[in-house]
Order: C-alpha cells, then sequence, then structure tokens
C-alpha cells in the first residue's frame, strides 16, 4: 500500500480531510447550507468509490455494475421505513448484508470471467437489479420512494439535524478509508495485489485467488451498500434511477479521475467529478456535452489521475 | 393460452430478437477483431433514428430515410472510429469503457442541441402503416413483418459476407489471431475502420427501424444496449453466429415472459402472488438466462475458435 509514505500525497490528504472536518464550522459563519449538502453528496459518493476502488484500483476488477449496490443500500433504507421501521442499525445491517449477499451470489458467476466479460456482467446484473425495481410497484416502480423519517438510532445519534449527520457521514467516510487502508496493508491485501499483476503466479504460488476476488469483491460491495444506507437518508428519496448502469459510469470515472488503486484517488476523484457537475450545470444545460468530452480527454491524455498529478508536484518541488 | 396472441408474440419477440441482431453483430466484430469495447453503440443506434427522422420528414418518404441515413450513420461512425476509437487499441478495457462512456453523454447532449429534447415521430407510408392477416384469424401490423424481414436478410447478408467473401474471411481471421494476419501484410486497420463504419450503419438501421414505433428520443440506445451486451455474451463475444442465435433467444424469452409469465406463475401460485411477481421475474429473465449460460459456458454458447 501507498499514499502513507510519499509526502505530497499525505499533504493531500491531511488537507482534504481538514476541509471537511471543518466546513460545518464555516457554513455555520456565512449561513450557506448548500455547501454542507454539496459536501454531503460528495462525501457519500466518496465512500461508494472508495469500496469501488478496492475491486477496481486494488484488485484490477472493473465493475460496471456498483450502483446497483448505491441502490440495494438505499432501499434498505426506504423498504423497512415505508413500513414504519426506523431503527438505523437495523437499516444498516439490512443494508450491508444485503449487498454483500448481493455481491457474494453475483461475484460466485462474474469472477469466473475475465476481462470484457466480467464488465459486462456486472452490468447486466446491476441492470437487472434496476429493472427488478422498476417493476415493483409496491415501492414506488420508476417514481421511487420518499423516506419520511430519517434512521434513528435509539438516541444514541441524532441525524434529523443536518451537523450530526454531516458528522455521521465523516465519520462513516474516515472508518472506509481506514478500512481500505489495513486491509490493502494485510496479507490479503498483497495477495489481492499480487493478483491482479499476475494472477497465474499468485495461483502457483499456491493461493486460490479465486477466493481472494470473491471475498474482496463482497468488500467492495458491502461498503458501497453502506454508502447507499447514507445515500437514501440524505436525499430523503430512492428511486431506481440511482442505480442506473450510467450511475455505475460515473462512480467508475470518479475513482480514474482521482486515480485508480490509491488510498486519496477516489475521494479526489468524487469531489472533483461532484464540483465540476455543479459548476457545469449552473453554466449550461448542455453540460454534459462538456463532462463528456472532459471524460476523453482524461482518458486519452492524463495518465494517473489527480494523484498522479499530486506526485509528479511533489517530485518536482522535493528534486 | 390463445394461440393468437400467443402467436403474435412470438412475432413480436421475433422482431425484438433481429433488432439487438443488428446491434449485437456490430459490437461483437468490434469487439472480436480490434478486442475494442464500444459503449456508444447504442449512440449510434439513436443517431440513425434521428437522422432518418429528419430526412423521413423533409422529403415525406420513408425509404428515402433509411438509404440516406444508413450511409450517413456509417459517416459518423468513421469520424468517432478515428477521432476517439483509434487511439485507444492499445489501451486497457478500462479506458475503452471509459471513453465511450464519455463519447454517450456527448452524443446525447448534441443531439439534444441539434434536434431538441423532445422525441421525434417517424411517419409511415401508407403501405406499411396497415396490417396483414398471416394466418386465418390472426392479423399483424404490416411494419413488424418488414423490421422481422429486413433484419433476417440483413443476417443472411452477412453470413454470405462473413462466411463466403475475402472480406468476411479477413474479418475471421482477424478475430481468430489479430497478430499473425497483420504479420501477413493485412492492413487491419483499414479493415477495422470498415467494420466499425458497417457496424455503425447496422446499429442505424435498427434504430431507424424500430423509431416509426417508439419514435426517436434522446438515450433511446441506452437501455437496449446493455441488452445487446447480454446477447453478445450469451453468445460468445466475436462469434456471429452466435449474436444471432443468443439475440432470436433473448428476444423471444424476455417477450414471452413479459406477456405469458403471470399465466404460467398462477398455475404454481396464488394469483395475487403471481401478478406481484410476474413484472420483477420477466424484468430479469434475460440476466437470469446470462447467468445461467455462464455458470456452465463462462465463453459463451459459441466462443469464436483459436483465441
Amino acid at each position: 500500500m501507498d499514499g502513507w509514505n510519499q509526502s505530497p500525497r499525505t499533504y493531500a490528504m491531511i488537507a482534504v480531510l481538514a476541509f471537511l472536518a471543518l466546513l460545518p464550522g464555516y457554513v455555520l459563519w456565512s449561513g450557506q447550507i448548500f455547501y454542507l449538502d454539496l459536501a454531503n453528496r460528495l462525501m457519500i459518493l466518496s465512500i461508494a468509490a472508495v469500496g469501488l476502488n478496492l475491486i477496481l484500483g486494488h484488485g484490477g476488477m472493473i465493475s460496471f455494475g456498483h450502483a446497483a449496490y448505491l441502490g440495494i443500500g438505499a432501499y434498505c433504507v426506504g423498504i423497512p421505513a415505508y413500513y414504519g421501521i426506523y431503527n438505523g442499525f437495523i437499516q444498516i445491517a439490512l443494508s450491508v448484508g444485503c449487498s454483500a449477499l448481493f455481491a457474494l451470489v453475483t461475484g460466485l458467476i462474474c469472477l469466473r470471467t475475465k476481462g470484457v466479460y466480467f464488465i459486462m456482467i456486472t452490468m447486466a446484473f446491476s441492470q437487472m437489479v434496476f429493472f427488478a425495481f422498476v417493476s415493483i410497484e409496491e415501492y414506488g416502480g420508476d417514481d421511487g420512494l420518499v423516506i419520511d423519517v430519517r434512521s434513528e438510532f435509539a438516541g444514541l445519534l441524532d441525524i434529523q439535524d443536518p451537523n450530526s449527520l454531516y458528522y455521521f457521514i465523516f465519520v462513516s467516510l474516515l472508518g472506509s478509508l481506514y478500512l481500505v487502508h489495513r486491509i490493502m496493508r494485510s496479507r490479503f491485501g498483497l495477495v489481492i495485489e499480487g493478483a491482479r499483476g499476475n494472477e497465474r503466479r499468485m495461483q502457483a504460488i499456491g493461493f486460490d485467488t479465486y477466493r481472494y476476488r470473491l471475498v474482496c469483491y463482497v468488500i467492495a460491495g458491502a461498503i458501497c451498500g453502506y454508502a447507499g444506507a447514507l445515500l437514501g437518508n440524505f436525499t430523503n428519496f430512492i428511486a431506481p434511477e440511482m442505480m442506473d448502469w450510467t450511475a455505475s459510469g460515473e462512480l467508475i470515472f470518479m475513482v480514474v479521475l482521482g486515480g485508480t488503486g490509491t488510498l486519496l484517488g477516489p475521494v479526489l476523484g468524487a469531489a472533483a467529478f461532484v464540483l465540476l457537475e455543479e459548476w457545469l450545470s449552473a453554466i449550461t444545460i448542455y453540460w454534459q456535452l462538456i463532462f463528456g468530452t472532459l471524460l476523453i480527454v482524461v482518458v486519452l491524455f492524463w495518465h494517473g489521475g489527480i494523484t498522479g498529478f499530486i506526485d509528479r508536484l511533489g517530485a518536482a518541488r522535493w528534486r | 393460452m390463445d394461440p393468437t396472441l400467443f402467436i403474435s408474440q412470438l412475432l413480436n419477440g421475433l422482431q425484438l430478437g433481429v433488432l439487438l441482431f443488428l446491434l449485437a453483430s456490430g459490437l461483437t466484430l468490434i469487439f472480436g477483431i480490434m478486442d475494442f469495447v464500444n459503449l456508444a453503440h447504442g449512440s449510434l443506434y439513436m443517431v440513425g433514428a434521428y437522422i432518418c427522422a429528419t430526412v423521413t420528414l423533409l422529403t415525406d418518404s420513408f425509404l428515402l430515410g433509411v438509404l440516406l441515413a444508413l450511409p450517413a450513420t456509417a459517416l459518423v461512425g468513421l469520424v468517432v472510429e478515428f477521432l476517439v476509437v483509434r487511439r485507444l487499441y492499445q489501451r486497457a478495457h478500462l479506458d475503452h469503457v471509459l471513453a465511450t462512456f464519455g463519447l454517450i453523454l456527448c452524443f446525447d447532449t448534441t443531439v439534444q442541441l441539434v434536434w431538441g429534447p423532445e422525441g421525434m415521430a417517424i411517419p409511415l407510408p401508407a403501405v406499411l402503416d396497415g396490417q396483414v392477416e398471416i394466418l386465418p384469424g390472426i392479423i399483424f401490423p404490416t411494419f413488424r413483418l418488414m423490421i422481422i424481414s429486413c433484419g433476417l436478410l440483413v443476417a443472411l447478408a452477412l453470413y454470405i459476407v462473413v462466411s463466403q467473401t475475402r472480406a468476411g474471411m479477413l474479418i475471421r481471421a482477424g478475430a481468430s489471431n489479430r497478430a499473425m494476419i497483420s504479420a501477413l501484410g493485412i492492413d487491419i486497420q483499414t479493415l477495422f475502420t470498415a467494420v466499425f463504419a458497417a457496424g455503425a450503419a447496422m446499429a442505424g438501421l435498427a434504430g431507424m427501424l424500430i423509431a416509426p414505433i417508439t419514435e426517436a428520443s434522446i438515450g433511446m440506445g441506452n437501455e437496449i444496449i446493455i441488452v445487446a451486451f447480454v446477447v453478445i455474451i450469451i453468445g460468445g463475444i466475436g462469434s456471429i453466429k452466435g449474436a444471432f442465435v443468443a439475440a432470436l433467444l433473448v428476444g423471444l424469452i424476455d417477450t414471452m415472459g413479459r406477456a405469458f409469465l403471470d399465466t404460467l406463475l398462477k398455475l404454481i401460485m396464488s394469483a395475487q402472488n403471481a401478478e406481484t411477481a410476474a413484472p420483477a421475474l420477466s424484468a430479469m429473465l434475460v440476466y437470469i438466462l446470462m447467468a445461467a449460460v455462464l455458470a456452465f459456458r463462462p465463453e459463451g454458447l459459441f466462443p469464436p475458435k483459436g483465441r
């Protein structure tokens, strides 16, 4: 695992996290609640991107269906709430559990395939979930479901309060970063990275890479499901649209934009994505044209994403 | 089960099948030869439909619309290949997927810029706008019959080109060993550019054929392209035969599932449960089929030889 030892990245990490930690103070002072919402969305997508980066960046498994887990996580908050169960512990356990289960079942099949098959199959499975929720009329179908009460944590935490919700999400982001950091530092993480580099060699020295990858895939799904539970709570509204395959494409873009296989990359990528989207869509309704062109240009000419850029800046400075 | 309904649903399934084949065959050839994943293939489907709609409205002739829109869509394909795709061959699949995802955003927004956010309906000529009695007591829209025959004709033509001509031989050789045929002095770049343009035209044709029924709309390709991916996964990526078999299979299963699954489920569960479960289950049916095929054959039904 890289990231901690190299100074520029560590500084960037501290700067980003410190900024996020102090933002509510600024919002309180300036009264611009809008920034808090923006940062909430940014952090939730960061958590999802951190999960995706675990398999995509570190594991080399290009999942094009990760938005499905956001949806599953969110519906695991919405559906219990629809039946009057507002207990956040139950909801989050359901979100994480169901996403992990879905990842396990689809992972068993997806991971038998390689390369482009894997991309398309993960995409197809997420589309399956999308259509399943579109056709379930009971939970709103196409129109989605309104969550009228946010998760309740037995009086320990009240996320109806915007600042509590913000710090709840912030701590969750820290937790997911720490989890991925620890995973990638462990023996398990080394096997995952090794299998990305040369799967046959890892098998030859006695690792059942399929099993390791499956566990990694399930963990990534569970992290994303957790992000989905946060997203449901934050937006108070869930719709199948949030797990459309284009949403999965956006998640991949965040990871690549930030820099794959780095700890901080997904956070920087998600931040850049959310801010760009916000900024461009305020300028023109045709912002997606600029966004799409930017995406192509980044893929063609900008290797290593933002993290790579920071490294190069740092290398120039330290030399 | 009502036999009349059964036969017309069978034909509807066939219609979806041939449309899927038009999309999937281009996709599978492009992947087979250049190992290139093109998510934006569905955008060409949309572009074909819009160009055809415009020409049809201007000239009042659907036939002219199709005849002009076909080369126009191929041209759009050529430009895309030249500007973006060509730079990506040597890259990883992740780059293909992301860049073509960017292309989709560009295409969708450009169409919105040029044609506006509303969809475009294509008026049909009177000859095609009616219904015919195909069997005693069974009437079916003429235009849908034309879609089926048109799709089958293209499939036949493609089969002849791929299996009988020199170009087809090169395509097959390219799909099984790219390095070898380059070493033998074949300009694989030109071959691929041609295949990309032909694939674009076929995707465009599918869009033109469906637009008179559903009308041309922004993002119309983004849903069907996933099903086309399912088709080429089931069929085996790179195989035309696989794409054909899988397209018809997926078209029929999807249509029949949506039409009759609730009736079938009512045999084994209460009517109320069946009516709740059937829509969700039938929407998932093709994906379940894909999972089942892959569980037994991870490379699809007809994986191309020599890879």
